[in-house]
């Protein structure tokens, strides 16, 4: 017997229909982006339904960020593959795809009347054990520059072998790990600048050794200068404004606004003077330049790049050292940036602006070329996985093998471990190391091999102290994944499992989900 | 209601064209109204389900809810104020139990879902009794002597526990029984280290008094909440103005501005003309004066970091920047005051107010970044005023940040509650148990009906061990029974549902403890709460108006 006590839309459902619903949704969506997992996953066209516009990825994060869901459980985990993509930049598809295996093992629990807390908490002492075998089996390259060299390559060929790239992946990674270098530790990704340039083949794209911004010269600029001395500013450069409140010009003749005109030019003339007087020959401004400005500029020999967007100007000043200026009456305390040559160069049809032969060269660009905007946008983002997963390796420099290779490590040390377990919650550890193994057999099914026969031979391999064993996908055999150099990053792997289990775990103690009746819209 | 009787207030007295008298009444159709005692009972029914809806989160083992806003956006919760708050309830009386909830998150902090849990199962008992022909009021009366009487047990069989800066072991317990039943239970021990450390840094317990504005919850997604941590100092969610400032500041010493770094802008309003070419120039060197005053004064005083509420333009930042002065723009209102409070410096309206002696200190501030994203974070630590602190909730999705938050607040409130009073009572259902069994004892010594009202009230008490049981996936009634009969026969109040199978019903032993005052303030709220709901015998809805 109960009572509405909501808006009459307001829904509310309880115990098993809850339950069901919260399943059904995060298996499903867990479904949805299975195919893509591994070097031979599918790929997803998702199409936006306002616009019409085709978008092709395998890559899960974006998927599910594309799709608009209405389950909460759902949501949840398009949440956890958003925050991996955020914070790993990868595996996006491997945590959504292992905490619905275990939803999907929970609710066969479940099932069997097991209580929802007595799975959470098996799966709690199941996600310790995994990732304490995880961490045993990490090896830390860091120290010795070449192996880690080789380390952060096999990472970068194994993220980029499951993605678009994966034709020239060799190619790509040595450009990732270059790419990544060059930062010298730092790990802002916004310092590695990606051009993407339809026209060419995959194998056109470069790491460029200087920089390149993607802006023209002033018209009235020369179009190639060496020894530049650069000063990069954020100043406006059209009227420069009083900036006193509620000033404004109130004039009773048209001689005094002349006049008046005649100030304010002369007031950017003393500007323009002033920003003469830092010596340099090259002058980057992150707004616009008007035509007056610009012109005096030109005068002085000056060339003149206006409108550099933010993270060009932030980038330029860390690739050449100099400081982003606003002000300009010291010039003896503005740092200048300098570099060897800036010229204009055309990569496929636009005039683009390179600097090379840098300074501090903390930034770099890599210029992608593909032959359609789809391929070059997935190019795009397959990169930024492969970026993004380098980056955090030189933070955490451990590494762990690939391939199904830890997965089945983990499980079989969750499985041996739940023979110890006593009480119920055996059962659900027994669970989790199911579910683990469903990663392998996930990318052998993907892959078109019998997997059931591959996961059972991988397995036993383990068992039987071969702890380097994982799926080799070329072959359809198992292999080394040491030798073949499978390699993924720790950090990656962990947050996958920790993910995972949070969310799983959530979903499992839910037993009531209410919706509020929807905000009622204007109508558009 | 005859068809004859005219509501004056909604009929207007008209004319037509023709002169014609005639009169207009609003349509009746959609007034309702309901009074005696279905009155009472619909609204019996009401709190009923509300209380359902709650009881099965209850107890270390109690699950959680989805909550989905009217925009989608999710909540996933175990704590019943939260629950109750968000799921937008349009029932009237059910609207109080929300309140009811949300007071006792105001006053306690902790203890939400049982507090509408017993006022439910008061609610359910008294329908009975008012089937028996029993007067509201009379059944009120009887709640409340019955409610004394528990309140008055309760004093009894409350222990005091000792606790100091250096021996936490107690509060720590307190802690893990507030945080046993949400999902961050998974990093237990940690968090109620946590908490009690927070509570300890900012408690004066000379004064037994916990300022709460200075401790700050904080969350951000990534990581895992095993990665959830205690920052002495203020967390800042901004980064230095200008890319090219440094990235840590030891030794800080900070201006905390609230004036923009601009020209004064008077507050009346003004209109400044510019008439000639020598006014227009004269401004210009006011204004680049002034800029360059500004900064001398900051410069003065000797600071090394300035936080400033406003923004400041791009010549500003730049010269601050020239001028080795790091800065933080467009700092919130209370992160300014925590900041002031932290670094015990002194908010500056005005660029002429400031002086040495303004100055807050930390010993560093450091920007930190977060995974793959341009997130960036300042931290403040090693302040003047060790006081302030911050807690750091980081988890796999926003969701359980969120619930961490929540979680980190209760618990937060239970020590805290600790620290006033440091009486407690046993968890596990034992304090209810014994409570009812006072209360039944003391109802037969009542020579009125409130006698019946006594017992209802024991039985009401019994709802709470129930819940606990059933949500522990144990047979209810057997097992209330069996600790019941226990408590009777071995005398002793702390034994308690045992939820997590630790085959031990000794709440002592498994130290489950909860502070009195939320316990008492449960009771208390539940029955002030019945009482008025009890009361009320009429409702009349007018009908909507048609939009």
């Amino acid at each position: 017997m109960s009572m509405q006590i909501f808006n009459e839309q307001a829904t509310e459902e309880k115990a098993e229909n809850a339950r069901l619903s919260s399943f059904v949704g995060a298996l499903a969506l867990g479904d949805l982006v299975k195919s893509t997992l591994g070097p031979k996953g599918m790929n997803k066209i998702l199409q936006s339904a306002s616009t019409g516009e085709i978008n092709v990825t395998n890559d899960g994060a974006t998927i599910l960020k594309s799709i608009q869901l209405d389950n909460a459980a759902a949501k949840i985990l398009v949440n956890i593959s958003k925050v991996q993509d955020d914070e790993v930049g990868d595996g996006t598809t491997s945590v959504t795809v292992l905490a619905s295996e275990l939803l999907r093992e929970a609710e066969k629990l479940i099932g069997l009347k097991i209580h929802p807390q007595t799975i959470v908490e098996g799966y709690r002492l199941a996600s310790g054990i995994a990732l304490e075998a995880l961490q045993k089996s990490a090896i830390d390259n860091g120290k010795d520059e070449k192996r880690f060299r080789i380390d952060l390559f096999n990472i970068a060929r194994t993220t980029l072998s499951s993605k678009v790239l994966s034709q020239d992946k060799e190619y790509f990674a040595n450009l990732a790990v270059d790419a990544v270098m060059r930062l010298k530790g730092s790990i802002d990704l916004e310092h590695i600048q990606i051009i993407k340039k339809v026209g060419g083949k995959l194998t056109d794209s470069y790491l460029d050794e200087g920089f390149i911004l993607d802006k023209t010269i002033a018209v009235n600029s020369p179009k190639r200068l060496q020894n530049a001395k650069i000063l990069i500013a954020n100043t406006s450069m059209d009227t420069d404004k009083i900036k006193i409140f509620g000033a404004r010009l109130k004039v009773d003749s048209t001689g005094k606004l002349a006049e008046l005109e005649r100030a304010e030019k002369e007031k950017m003339k003393a500007k323009v003077d002033a920003i003469a007087a830092h010596g340099i020959n090259v002058f980057v401004n992150r707004q616009l330049i008007y035509n007056y400005p610009e012109s005096l500029l030109a005068e002085k020999g000056i060339l003149v790049i206006e409108h550099a967007d933010f993270e060009g100007v932030e980038r330029l000043s860390l690739v050449t050292g100099g400081e982003i200026a606003s002000t300009f009456d010291r010039p003896e305390l503005v740092k200048l940036g300098r570099c060897e040559l800036i010229e204009e160069v055309m990569i496929g049809e636009d005039k683009l602006i390179k600097f090379s032969g840098v300074a501090a060269g903390e930034a770099c660009t890599v210029v992608l070329r593909g032959s359609t905007s789809q391929m070059v946008d997935e190019a795009e983002r397959s990169l930024h996985d492969a970026l993004s997963v380098l980056s955090q390796t030189i933070k955490e420099t451990r590494t762990v093998l690939g391939g199904g290779c830890s997965e089945m490590l983990m499980s079989n040390a969750v499985e041996t471990y739940a023979r110890t377990v006593t009480g119920k919650k055996a059962i659900a550890v027994e669970a989790f190391a199911r579910a683990l193994r469903q990663i392998p057999t996930i990318l052998a099914d993907n892959a078109g091999y019998d997997s059931g026969e591959l996961v059972s031979k991988l397995r036993a391999a383990h068992y039987d102290g071969k702890n380097e064993a994982g799926l080799d996908m070329d072959h359809g055999s198992i292999g080394s994944m040491m030798e073949l150099g499978v390699t993924e990053s720790y950090k990656l792997k962990r947050q996958v499992v920790i993910s995972a289990t949070e969310a799983a775990e959530m979903i499992i103690r839910v037993d009531d989900i209410l919706r509020a009746a929807p905000r009622r819209r204007e109508a558009v | 209601m005859s068809q004859l009787a005219i509501d004056p207030n909604s009929a207007v007295y008209t004319t037509d064209e023709y002169g014609r008298p005639f009169i207009i009444l609003r349509e009746q159709g959609r007034k309702t109204r309901a009074h005696g005692l279905e009155a009472i009972k619909s609204h019996i029914l009401a709190a009923k389900t509300v209380a359902n809806i709650v009881r099965t989160s209850l107890g270390p083992r109690g699950l959680d809810k989805i909550l989905i806003s009217p925009d989608g956006e999710i909540t996933v919760t175990n704590d019943g104020a939260t629950i109750l708050g968000q799921m937008e309830v349009e029932h009237q009386i059910a609207k109080l139990l929300v309140q009811l909830s949300k007071s006792q998150d105001d006053e306690i902090g902790d203890g939400t879902t049982g507090v509408v849990v017993l006022a439910g199962a008061l609610l359910e008992q008294s329908e009975a009794l008012l089937d028996r022909g029993i007067h509201p009021i009379r059944i009120a009366d009887g709640f409340d002597r019955a409610c004394a009487v528990a309140v008055k047990h309760l004093d009894q069989i409350c222990e005091t526990i000792q606790f100091s800066s250096d021996d936490t072991e107690n509060l720590l317990k307190t802690a893990k029984t507030s945080l046993g039943s949400k999902i961050v239970s998974k990093e237990h021990t940690q968090f109620a280290q946590i908490a009690v450390d927070a509570v300890l840094q900012v408690a004066d317990l000379e004064r037994r008094d916990v300022p709460f504005d200075l401790i700050k919850v904080d969350g951000k997604v990534g990581g895992s909440l095993a990665e959830t941590k205690l920052i002495r100092g203020v967390l800042l969610d901004k980064d230095m103005s200008h890319p090219q400032m440094p990235r840590s500041v030891k030794d800080a010493r900070l201006v905390i501005l609230t004036c923009p770094f601009e020209p004064p802008r008077p507050k009346t309003k003004h209109k400044l003309d510019i008439t000639s070419v020598e006014e227009f120039n004269k401004l210009r060197e006011y204004e680049k004066e002034k800029f360059a005053d500004m900064i001398k004064r900051v410069k003065d005083t000797g600071a090394n970091l300035v936080i400033c509420q406003w923004g400041f333009d791009d010549e500003a930042n730049h010269l601050l920047m020239q001028n080795e002065l790091p800065a933080v723009r467009w700092v919130g209102g209370p992160e300014i005051e925590l900041i002031a409070i932290a670094t015990q410096g002194r908010i500056v309206p005005r660029f002429e107010d400031l002086t040495k002696e303004k100055l807050g200190k930390a010993g560093i501030v450091r920007e930190i970044s977060f995974g793959t994203t341009r997130d960036k974070m300042l931290v403040i630590e090693d302040c003047a005023n060790t006081r302030a602190v911050t807690i750091f909730v980081r988890g796999s999705n926003k969701m359980i940040v969120d619930e961490g938050k929540r979680a980190l607040h209760d618990a937060i409130c239970a020590v805290r509650n600790l620290v006033v009073d440091n009486r407690v009572v046993y968890g596990g259902g034992s304090a209810e148990i014994s409570s009812s069994i006072a209360v039944s004892n003391a109802a037969d010594e009542i020579p009125s009906i409130e006698q019946y009202a006594m017992r209802a009230f024991a039985s009401a008490l019994d709802a709470i061990p129930l819940a606990l049981a059933e949500n522990s996936g144990l047979s209810p009634i057997e097992t209330l029974t069996e600790v019941r009969s226990r408590q009777v026969t071995e005398k002793n109040s702390k034994l308690g549902i045992d939820c997590n199978g630790r085959g031990e019903n000794d709440m002592k032993k498994q130290f489950v403890y909860d502070p009195l005052i939320s316990k008492r303030q449960q009771y208390l709220l539940a029955t002030q709460l019945v009482r008025a709901v009890l009361k009320i015998d009429d409702v009349i809805t007018s009908g909507q108006s048609e939009e």
